[in-house]
């Protein structure tokens, strides 16, 4: 198994090096850059503004500057009990912001990820708390009307997409019930509408999944072994069939949890959540170079950790599989 | 189990990270003596970049940092005309070129320390250095020496036209008169003074990246100084004890919300979460006609809607086009049926009775003189005419404005036009670098005056875009800033809107105004051109 691990995450450093190097320099190619503005700056100033950011260097200059800040450097991971700081802790350098000129995309990052990372979390606990049951229920009551009700749940959840849904519960429950705020991220009550929006849509592809994943185990022939040796029902379903049912939707997490984080752009534009995915998608549109890669970056090794972690739960979870 | 585990992770992380307050969370609940809270809960538009009056450039930044500092000379909360700020009083040379302006006596920073005509003196240095890059240093440029301190071209600072004579005593020498120059300083930040010796304490003075405008350590000189800012959630100012004037403050404190999304603000504003929004959506301004009159305001704002062409590509290198296309608007429809916020039509480029001028020049003839001015340039009733490509920024309203244009020039002039849009940051540098046709923009005013709008027609300014240029403009433009007396300077500009409604490098379409929602207990609140409020005088019933 570690060399396994170890062998992923030596093949994750030039997947992370393409990433980068693609990102610095396809941002460069695009029309407009971090000081254009509606009022134009005078040649002076732009002049000022490109020396004070090193953008008048060549590229490559620029570009091996940015590799050298990116290289870690030290190695104080205790850095972290007081906050998430990759430059205390590794000497990772993502540099200042171009659009918040006193804050730099360490920062940026250390305040916004955990709230990412809150909202994602509840989600999923939310897409597994919903999703499971629905998903269980619906395949060992196979095509009677518990199957039709939560299927049709299921495609529901899908179908109606969180800028709609997210509007309709603020709607329901904060302007007429007067229960919520509107938006924000205050207090815990401010969690709820959010990651309940977000959660009802995975949760919807949770059912699916395991409800599908559960029918096809359901079928095989140890589950008729078991049944046989006179298994009671409950046992069936939670000790055997269970563990190779839910594959699918485990195999699901991975991606999904890396989507709830980078694609949490809806939620946190719909009820202004301090997160860091809207500062991945407005910082392209801003031009921020550095918010650009930084938040890039980031995402990549999130994608690439989850999938490895997926991978091992997988082998773990299915004998069919080793880690080869 | 590993997938258990794997669970339990994910979801502990965010267990974890739960904090507790109810409901409406903050400062909005009672004030002292039980008597209702004076908090204004302010939607601000989008999260300001900064809090330095030096590096940002925004209107979200400009609503903050007007809580923050005071000018020399600061608005009236009426109609903005100069009245006394930090400085008591000034006087101003006979050649209208030397400015000395007269602090008031005891004035402190929000830390308490002493401030004097050398910070104003310091800050200037600051903003002018080119190193510093800031973006708003050219609005000093009338001073004398400024504008080649800030390209480099001159290194002592001692040869710009800034003097502390003493303590309280702030000496301005001019390059040219320049009549709107307390207009300036009175509206816009860029004129105020940083507290540089607490910047120093931070990191070079240069430096936009020192954090210096955190909250508890951010220092100034406005009503009200900052006590929270938590990024894309809350700034909160609360009120500054040593501002000169802290006795007539009303507010207790302004909590500013960052709003970037209209319909979410809409919502915020109907829970109760807001005071005043910063928008109000389009479809909803009929439905707060209709149901909340009391809470829909409605105020004029000095910005021009217009269409500006690129006068070097055909058929609008002829100003027959460019001015046929100009009368074959339907303004008063365009302004009734689609942008439905009394806004008002725009037949010249500067704005009525801004400062008490009114251009005399006007479209006018319709569409009769425009189908004469369209067969004149070679198209009769439309035939030949190639079709021409208008560029706009991606959003819905310029969508519909330009769809409604686009058919009354069908209609009215048989002529056909594509239309384009991109995405911010492409489409502005199309504009800058002349890459378009015909392109939709926009101008908002710094300040109050008519030269504003006129100044950006000039050969040689960097918002002109149009690859227009007429020397008589330029020479005009020129006496203007150089008139003995307003009205001689008035009637050098009636001469500058003649000349553009002639020839109409830019098509004005209609003048801006501010549509949001505001709680009818907001009160101290006037509408002024510039959607500037002084904060001291806002206050809640």
């Amino acid at each position: 198994m570690l060399r396994f691990i170890s062998h992923r995450l030596l093949q994750a450093f030039p997947v992370m090096f393409i990433i980068i190097t693609g990102t610095f320099f396809m941002q460069r190619f695009v029309p407009g850059g971090p000081f254009t503005a509606e009022k134009a700056v005078t040649p002076e100033v732009l002049r000022n503004l490109n020396a004070y950011y090193h953008l008048d260097d060549p590229l490559w200059k620029q570009y091996r500057d940015y590799l050298w800040d990116l290289c870690p450097k030290a190695f104080h991971p205790s850095a972290f009990e007081r906050g998430l700081d990759l430059k205390e802790a590794f000497g990772i350098d993502f540099r200042p912001s171009f659009k918040y000129p006193n804050r730099t995309v360490n920062e940026i990052i250390a305040e916004k990820l955990p709230v990412s990372l809150e909202l994602g979390s509840y989600s999923l606990l939310i897409a597994l708390a919903l999703g499971l049951p629905l998903g269980v229920l619906a395949a060992i009551r196979r095509n009677t009307w518990i199957d039709y009700v939560c299927s049709a749940a299921a495609m529901t959840g899908i179908c109606i997409p969180t800028f709609v849904l997210g509007p309709i519960l603020v709607l329901v429950c904060a302007i007429h019930m007067g229960w919520f705020n509107a938006s924000g991220w205050y207090g815990p009550i401010d969690r709820v509408l959010p990651c309940l929006t977000l959660g009802s849509v995975y949760a919807a592809y949770v059912a699916r999944l395991a409800r599908g994943g559960l029918l096809e185990v359901l079928n095989q022939d140890f589950i008729r072994t078991a049944r046989a040796k006179g298994a009671s029902e409950a046992r069936v379903i939670f000790r055997h069939a269970l563990r190779g049912g839910l594959l699918p939707v485990v195999s699901f997490l991975g991606p999904a949890t890396a989507g709830i984080l980078t694609g949490s752009f809806v939620i946190e534009t719909i009820f202004q959540i301090p997160g860091l995915g809207r500062e991945f998608v407005n910082s392209a549109f801003n031009r921020d170079y550095t918010l650009v890669l930084g938040t890039v970056i980031l995402y990549a090794a999130l994608i690439i950790g989850l999938n490895l972690v997926v991978d091992v739960v997988q082998v773990a979870l299915n004998p069919k599989l080793k880690f080869e | 189990m590993p997938a258990r585990r794997l669970l339990i992770l994910t979801l502990s992380a965010g267990l974890a990270l739960a904090g507790g307050c109810a409901r409406h969370d903050g400062a909005a609940a009672a004030g002292p003596g039980g008597r209702p809270a004076q908090v204004l809960r302010f939607g601000n538009g989008s999260e300001p970049q900064d809090l330095d009056p030096q590096a940002v450039t925004g209107v979200p930044e400009l609503n903050i940092i007007d809580s923050l500092f005071e000018g020399l000379v600061t608005g009236d909360p009426h109609d903005l005309h100069p009245v006394p700020g930090l400085a008591e009083s000034w006087d101003i040379s006979a050649d209208g070129l030397v400015y000395t302006f007269h602090l008031r006596g005891g004035l402190r920073w929000s830390n308490g320390d002493p401030l004097t005509a050398d910070d104003f003196v310091q800050s200037y240095k600051r903003i002018l250095t080119p190193s510093l890059g800031s973006e708003y240093s050219y609005l000093l440029w009338f001073v004398a020496g400024a504008a080649d301190y800030n390209a480099g071209r001159l290194s002592d600072f001692s040869k710009v036209g800034f003097e502390a004579v003493d303590d309280r005593t702030l000496r301005v020498s001019l390059r040219s008169p320049t009549p709107f120059l307390l207009k300036i300083i009175a509206t816009h930040y860029s004129w105020d003074a940083v507290p540089v010796k607490v910047l120093a304490r931070y990191g070079p003075l240069d430096h936009k990246d020192t954090g210096w405008t955190k909250p508890g350590r951010l220092v100034g000189s406005g009503p009200f100084m900052l006590k929270e800012w938590t990024p894309n959630q809350r700034i909160t100012v609360v009120r500054n004890p040593f501002y000169w004037d802290a006795a007539n403050v009303r507010l207790d404190a302004i909590e500013y919300y960052p709003t970037d999304n209209g319909p979410t603000e809409e919502r915020m504003f109907r829970t109760g979460q807001l005071d005043v929004t910063s928008t109000l959506p389009l479809p909803k301004t009929d439905v707060y006609r209709r149901d909340h009159p009391g809470e829909l305001q409605i105020e004029p704002y000095l910005g021009l809607y217009f269409y500006r062409c690129n006068v070097t590509r055909p058929p609008l290198n002829d100003k027959r086009v460019r001015r046929a296309l100009a009368l074959a608007i339907d303004r008063e429809r365009l302004v009734k049926d689609v942008l439905r916020g009394d806004q008002m039509p725009a037949f010249a480029v500067s704005y009525p009775g801004d400062s008490g001028y009114t251009p005399e020049a006007r479209l006018s003839g319709g569409v009769p003189e425009a189908r004469r001015l369209l067969a004149e340039a070679g198209y009769p009733g439309g035939r030949g005419f190639p079709t021409i490509e208008l560029l706009y920024n991606t959003s819905d309203n310029h969508r519909l404005i330009a769809e409604a244009i686009q058919a009354m020039w069908r209609t009215n002039l048989g002529v056909d036009i594509r239309l384009t849009n991109e995405e911010w940051k492409v489409y502005l540098d199309a504009q800058h670098t002349q890459n378009f046709q015909m392109q939709r923009a926009g101008w908002i005013a710094d300040y109050l005056d008519p030269h504003v709008f006129l100044e950006i027609w000039e050969t040689r300014n960097g918002n002109n875009d149009t690859l227009w240029s007429n020397p008589e403009y330029d020479r005009v433009l020129h006496l203007a800033l150089n008139a003995r007396s307003e009205a001689e300077r008035y009637a050098d500009y009636q001469r500058l809107d003649a000349i553009l409604v002639d020839e109409c490098p830019v098509i004005p379409i209609y003048y801006y105004t501010r549509v949001f929602a505001m709680n009818p207990r907001v009160a101290g609140w006037w509408p002024t051109l510039l959607d500037i409020h002084p904060w001291k005088y806002v206050y809640l019933r």
